[in-house]
């Protein structure tokens, strides 16, 4: 067994013993995940498992009650709030598709393009050729780039979550926290999807919650299955389904 | 930032607005000064004051359409920042009164004599000159909206407690002003002005540079408020406005850009009062009333919110029909007609009455593409 503070050091997310609960009901008990920089990972569990308030507690939003939240192995998340989080270099998809609908798909990617994000940086913002061709690049790459001018709130379901997922490209982050991407989309649309984020997958760490299975079979990842707000089961998925506990949880008794 | 949106064109609609305030800024203090009485076009004194004052207001609903329209953040409280700043050129007015006044003291205003008081309150102090006054009508309404706006804004107070509390403010501020012991009058304000730099307040001439001013200070307010809404901070605003937790998950502090607008908006309120107290002659605490906060907001919905255009001229709509309606048989009836309009607006005309003529005139354009074309501009 490797002591715990090698894995610490060598990972970009570690979480340990984490706990959180709300009135009373434990949302979270001693959670511990760690992932490796550049890693992919899927996260699956049933309703209530913990998986958005995990992804709470990472980006700042909750405060766990107890634990370790470490970020490069050397930054305590738990002192910091979303937007240091953010600056940090980690970026989150929402579940549901939140785009700025009354911003082009344009100025949506220019919000989220990583730069200085303080009041007077952004008073006397310029958009310089190179930011303007990462622009045009990541428009590219999640196909919008002929609708750069129309409102972001005019897209269909499936185009948000992909422009979502452009505004995270844009803001460069070394780990994406990714809810449920493939929620609601056509099967076309789910298996683009999958080629998009394993594509980004290839520069950059991501965390992927999904419901999905033959979505998370296309990603082909190591998957934790979380369940009552711990980790239940981790490994390749062939292994995890076949796992009595993870079938149990999952089709009930 | 201003520079380069001047540079790249503004909007036709924005460029008729500015052109027409340029024009009234020259045009009503010549056809009041110059023009013989008996002229069609003589503008009388008390008009152009009258409208002067709309002006004002004018200004005052575009800093609310800063923050109310582009960040969201509904302030029933505006009325504070702009009467502090009336406050603040009040007390620059009635130190010009010096040994003119009834009890004929020449450091302290009347009503401080009236009280027995000997001596000059220290927050007083520096009022006697002009560019301190001035100073202090950007300074005081902009630290109490940076201080309030600090805990607010940090403790994430939104929505309708952040509006219940911005009008418990100005509620606060109207108790406070009326104690006679505030040393700011009391129930009767600040009145009796004589000189401003020198210059009877009351002189024509006067009151055609003071309209004049008014209109370059709305022109300057627009342009300082167009510069931020067209930045790319005014798209992280609107950002805030419409997914206010987004805009905090892509890295950026919410709650300083918040406090950036909601500052700029006071100090341009503040402004707003300052030109407003020497064309009506008096400031009192009434200007810290609920209410007038409230028919602040009133104007910007019934111009069309987010538009900046928009708000100003609502106020000056809503006020023109306001004048119109209190001085006939009618008047009675104005707080009837006023909450009439409001919901008339909120359910059938949402956008406004800009929004809704920018809507219509766009869909006529889309039907009839080369009828358009032949088609002046959109007057305003």
């Amino acid at each position: 067994m490797i002591p715990a503070h090698a894995t610490l050091t060598s990972s970009l997310l570690y979480l340990d013993g984490v706990s959180v609960s709300f009135d009373g009901f434990k949302a979270i008990r001693g959670l511990s995940l760690v992932i490796a920089p550049g890693e992919m990972r899927a996260i699956i569990g049933p309703n209530g498992a913990g998986k958005t308030t995990m992804m709470d507690i990472i980006t700042g939003k909750t405060r766990p009650d107890e634990g370790t939240v470490m970020f490069g192995g050397s930054v305590d998340l738990t002192r910091l709030d979303e937007a240091a989080i953010a600056n940090l270099g980690i970026g989150r998809k929402f579940q549901k598709p939140t785009v700025f609908d009354f911003h082009t798909i344009e100025d949506n990617i220019l919000l989220a393009l990583k730069s200085q994000r303080t009041v007077a940086r952004t008073l006397f913002w310029k958009t310089a050729a190179t930011d303007q061709k990462r622009i045009d690049d990541i428009l590219g790459i999640i196909k919008l780039g002929d609708a750069r001018s129309r409102l972001a709130g005019s897209l269909s379901h499936g185009q948000k979550q992909w422009l979502e997922i452009g505004m995270l490209l844009a803001q460069d982050p070394k780990l994406l926290l990714v809810d449920e991407p493939a929620a609601g989309m056509t099967d076309g649309e789910t298996a683009e999807t999958a080629v998009l984020l394993k594509e980004i997958a290839r520069d950059h760490s991501v965390i992927v919650v999904e419901h999905d299975m033959g979505f998370i079979r296309e990603l082909g990842v190591k998957v934790t299955v979380l369940h009552e707000g711990a980790v239940l089961a981790e490994g390749p998925l062939d292994q995890v389904s076949a796992n009595e506990r993870v079938v149990e949880v999952y089709l009930g008794r | 930032m201003i520079t380069r949106f001047l540079i790249q064109g503004i909007g036709r609609l924005d460029l008729t607005f500015l052109g027409l305030l340029a024009a009234l800024a020259v045009l009503v203090p010549l056809a009041n000064l110059l023009l013989p009485e008996n002229s069609v076009l003589h503008v009388p004194t008390s008009t152009m004051s009258l409208w002067g004052k709309y002006l004002c207001y004018a200004l005052l609903a575009i800093s609310l359409d800063l923050v109310w329209g582009y960040c969201g953040i509904l302030s029933l409280g505006h009325g504070a920042f702009f009467a502090l700043g009336g406050y603040a050129m009040g007390m620059y007015l009635m130190r010009q009164i010096g040994s003119r006044g009834v009890y004929g003291n020449p450091v302290l205003p009347d009503f401080m004599v009236f009280l027995n008081w000997h001596e000059l309150p220290w927050y007083w102090y520096g009022f006697s000159s002009f560019p301190f006054a001035m100073l202090m009508v950007l300074v005081v309404p902009g630290l109490l909206a940076f201080v309030f706006g600090w805990f607010a804004f940090r403790s994430r107070v939104t929505g309708v407690y952040l509006s219940i509390i911005t009008q418990a403010l100005t509620y606060a501020l109207l108790l406070a002003f009326f104690r006679n012991d505030m040393g700011f009058g009391g129930n009767n304000g600040l009145t009796d002005f004589k000189d401003i730099l020198g210059f009877n307040v009351q002189a024509q001439a006067t009151r055609a540079a003071l309209f004049a001013m008014t209109c370059v200070m709305l022109i300057a307010g627009f342009l300082i408020a167009r510069g931020i809404v067209d930045s790319k901070l005014g798209k992280v605003v609107i950002a805030i406005r419409d997914a206010e937790s987004r805009t905090r998950f892509l890295g950026y502090r919410v709650d300083r850009f918040k406090l950036f607008v909601f500052t700029v908006s006071a100090c341009m309120a503040g402004v707003a009062g300052a030109l407003y107290v020497p064309q009506v002659g008096i400031i009192n605490p009434s200007e810290f009333s609920p209410a007038n906060s409230i028919e602040t907001v009133i104007w910007v919905a019934v111009g069309g919110r987010g538009t900046l255009v928009g708000a100003a001229l609502g106020a000056v709509v809503v006020n023109y029909a306001k004048t119109v309606f209190t001085s006939g048989f009618m008047a009675p009836y104005w707080l009837f007609a006023l909450g009439a309009l409001f919901v008339f607006v909120t359910l059938f005309m949402p956008k406004g009455i800009l929004g809704t003529a920018q809507d219509w005139w766009g869909r006529r354009r889309k039907r009839e593409p080369a009828a358009s074309l032949a088609e002046p501009a959109p007057a305003e």
